[in-house]
């Protein structure tokens, strides 16, 4: 295999894994625009997507396509649920507190996923039958496409929902200031709710999608979740375009790294992009956000 | 002397007399043991509620500085042969610099972002612990690190460690307190209070932060340089973020902005997990579940809960 197919195989792993950083960064961003509070539970919402799909495919026995979009919307209202049992109940609206019960959340999510699922590796079959195909002298297999396809579709379900619905419309509003938001009649605490619930089924998307590549089980999540949270920072925190943008661009670079250097720090190239986007470009790389000063 | 601060030097005797008659009672190695631990936690989150309670900054990466102050006392006394009093030193200042170099830039934004930075910082420390193996002995961890001694005695029982840790933790609290009290400390409280009349009378908001984070940074690097020549080996799973996350979750149980409630977070949630060890299994789900009751209900900690009901002006437990 020549240098410049070495090249692409790292391009098109780096395109697929940063993808599923993208669904975790647009959760990210989601209920950051609606709360401004960054959900450290996201991450948990991919380990609870893949579990589920693994209970529903392996343990009930349903064929993918209804296994996958019931463990996503499963996911949804655990999400919708803990908007509602945790954030909405909190006596602070301060918003060091309620990162912190996201904190605690994700601490008592992990804890119920060991207790139910156990501690060791499950596997989840690739979405279908594993052909290897050529493009460019790169191998590509279907559930690359798989994972890019559907997070294409995720995105364009996104800008719709949000351009032409009415609910959409209604959650942008209140994102954008709630207050005059609540005076027109719009229900804040329920567009949070649609907030958690949509980044519950972004997660649990993810988790589907990236369990026949990696590992499953209880805390896959945490380190992709925090990765996810790199790339929303990368694009610009809180921007939908940023958070794809910057998914897509983290993949590439931790592919290439772990590729042309060394694999051995891969897993801290996503913080140092991070530590230096923070530094030189605290907006991100589309975003103009971050000089918020108080 | 203040009124306030006979209140809390008097509560400060108060501590020192307890800890001094505590060892009579407890004589079980074990107990001593979780009492150390729960010492060392305390001067980090002391030093981490100057940050959070005060300067209204939040770091996710503290049990990276306690790791750095730990990793580096050892490995200077370990491999080098330092003299392990200097070596706790040089880890301090080695760690303060860290912590300039990392507050310098991210101060300058928005809270949120500190606490991205800081998380991102802890993560890329623990991968280099994990693969540095040739200078930090890997994931299996750093071992042979001598113990400190004082006036040429070694500290290496835990009964003499108890000593040298809750000596510690006082000397941190009077120091916090005189910080607190200091121009900085009113420069903070000032920000807190309004960061615009604070700006508009001159306060050097962005220096004052820096100073404390790295003051703060100090605090948990002695605790980890302790920590290291207490147990005589480390490994990097006792520093990864979900220490920073139980160190910040102590601040804010006992309640931020008081160095009573770091001293009562630390106490109370340090020994839980050994607690909670009878009921392995289920752990976590206690845990998170206890941490999730409290801050839904009990936002402002327990010691902030206490103050409410006590007295509704007049500010802060000292």
């Amino acid at each position: 295999m020549g240098f410049g197919d070495q090249l692409m195989q790292y391009v098109v792993s780096g395109l697929t894994t940063g993808a599923v950083y993208a669904l975790v960064a647009l959760g990210f961003c989601l209920i950051y625009n609606a709360t401004r509070v960054v959900n450290f539970a996201q991450g948990d919402f991919l380990s609870l997507g893949g579990l589920m799909a693994y209970s529903l495919f392996v343990g009930a026995g349903l064929p993918m396509v209804l296994a996958f979009p019931l463990a996503v919307v499963a996911v949804a209202l655990v999400g919708a649920l803990m908007e509602r049992l945790t954030i909405r109940p909190a006596r602070s609206r301060q918003v060091l507190v309620l990162i912190f019960i996201t904190i605690a959340a994700s601490i008592l999510m992990r804890g119920i996923f060991k207790h139910l699922w156990g501690k060791q590796a499950l596997a989840l079959p690739p979405l279908s039958p594993e052909v290897p195909l050529r493009l460019l002298g790169a191998t590509l297999t279907p559930q690359n496409l798989w994972v890019l396809g559907i997070t294409l579709v995720a995105i364009v379900a996104l800008v719709w929902f949000f351009g032409r619905t009415l609910t959409g419309k209604a959650m942008r509003a209140t994102a954008i200031n709630p207050t005059a938001a609540a005076l027109m009649g719009i229900d804040s605490h329920r567009m949070t709710m649609y907030s958690f619930a949509l980044a519950g089924a972004l997660g649990a998307l993810a988790g589907v999608l990236i369990t026949p590549i990696t590992s499953l089980s209880y805390n896959v999540g945490v380190i992709i979740g925090l990765k996810g949270f790199a790339a929303a920072v990368l694009g610009g925190y809180g921007s939908f375009l940023g958070a794809v943008v910057g998914g897509l661009v983290l993949g590439l670079v931790e592919s290439l790294t772990a590729g042309l250097i060394s694999s051995v720090y891969k897993d801290a190239v996503a913080f140092v992009v991070l530590l230096l986007v923070l530094f030189l470009r605290p907006g991100g790389l589309l975003g103009v956000g971050g000089k918020e000063r108080v | 002397m203040s009124a306030s601060g006979k209140h809390f030097f008097g509560a400060l005797a108060a501590l020192a007399a307890g800890l001094a008659l505590l060892p009579l009672a407890v004589s079980n190695p074990y107990y001593l043991n979780v009492l150390n631990v729960v010492a060392l936690n305390v001067l980090v989150v002391t030093g981490l509620n100057l940050l959070i309670g005060y300067a209204g900054q939040i770091s996710l990466g503290h049990a990276a500085f306690f790791g750095l102050g730990a990793y580096i006392s050892g490995i200077l006394s370990g491999s080098y042969g330092w003299e392990p009093w200097l070596s706790l030193l040089a880890a301090a200042l080695l760690v303060a610099l860290v912590a300039l170099v990392l507050g310098l830039p991210t101060l300058r934004l928005e809270g949120n972002y500190l606490v991205m930075a800081t998380l991102g910082f802890n993560l890329i420390v623990s991968v280099f612990m994990v693969q540095l193996d040739d200078i930090t002995g890997g994931p299996s961890g750093y071992t042979g690190i001598p113990s400190l001694s004082l006036f040429g005695q070694p500290i290496a029982t835990d009964l003499s460690f108890y000593w040298l840790a809750w000596g510690a933790v006082i000397l941190g609290l009077i120091l916090a307190r005189n910080l607190v009290h200091s121009r900085v400390g009113r420069g903070l409280k000032a920000l807190h209070e309004s960061p615009l009349a604070a700006a508009a009378s001159g306060v050097p908001i962005e220096a004052y932060k820096v100073k404390v984070f790295v003051i703060s940074a100090v605090y948990a690097s002695v605790a980890g340089s302790l920590y290291a020549h207490y147990y005589g080996i480390i490994t990097p799973a006792t520093f990864d973020i979900f220490k920073s996350v139980e160190l910040v979750t102590m601040c804010i149980v006992g309640g931020m902005g008081s160095l009573w409630g770091g001293l009562f977070g630390a106490a109370l949630l340090t020994p839980l997990p050994q607690l909670l060890a009878v009921v392995e299994e289920y752990k976590d789900i206690f845990f998170g579940g206890i941490l999730l009751v409290l801050l839904i209900f009990l936002p402002q900690g327990l010691v902030g809960w206490l103050e409410g009901k006590r007295v509704r002006s007049g500010g802060r437990a000292f």
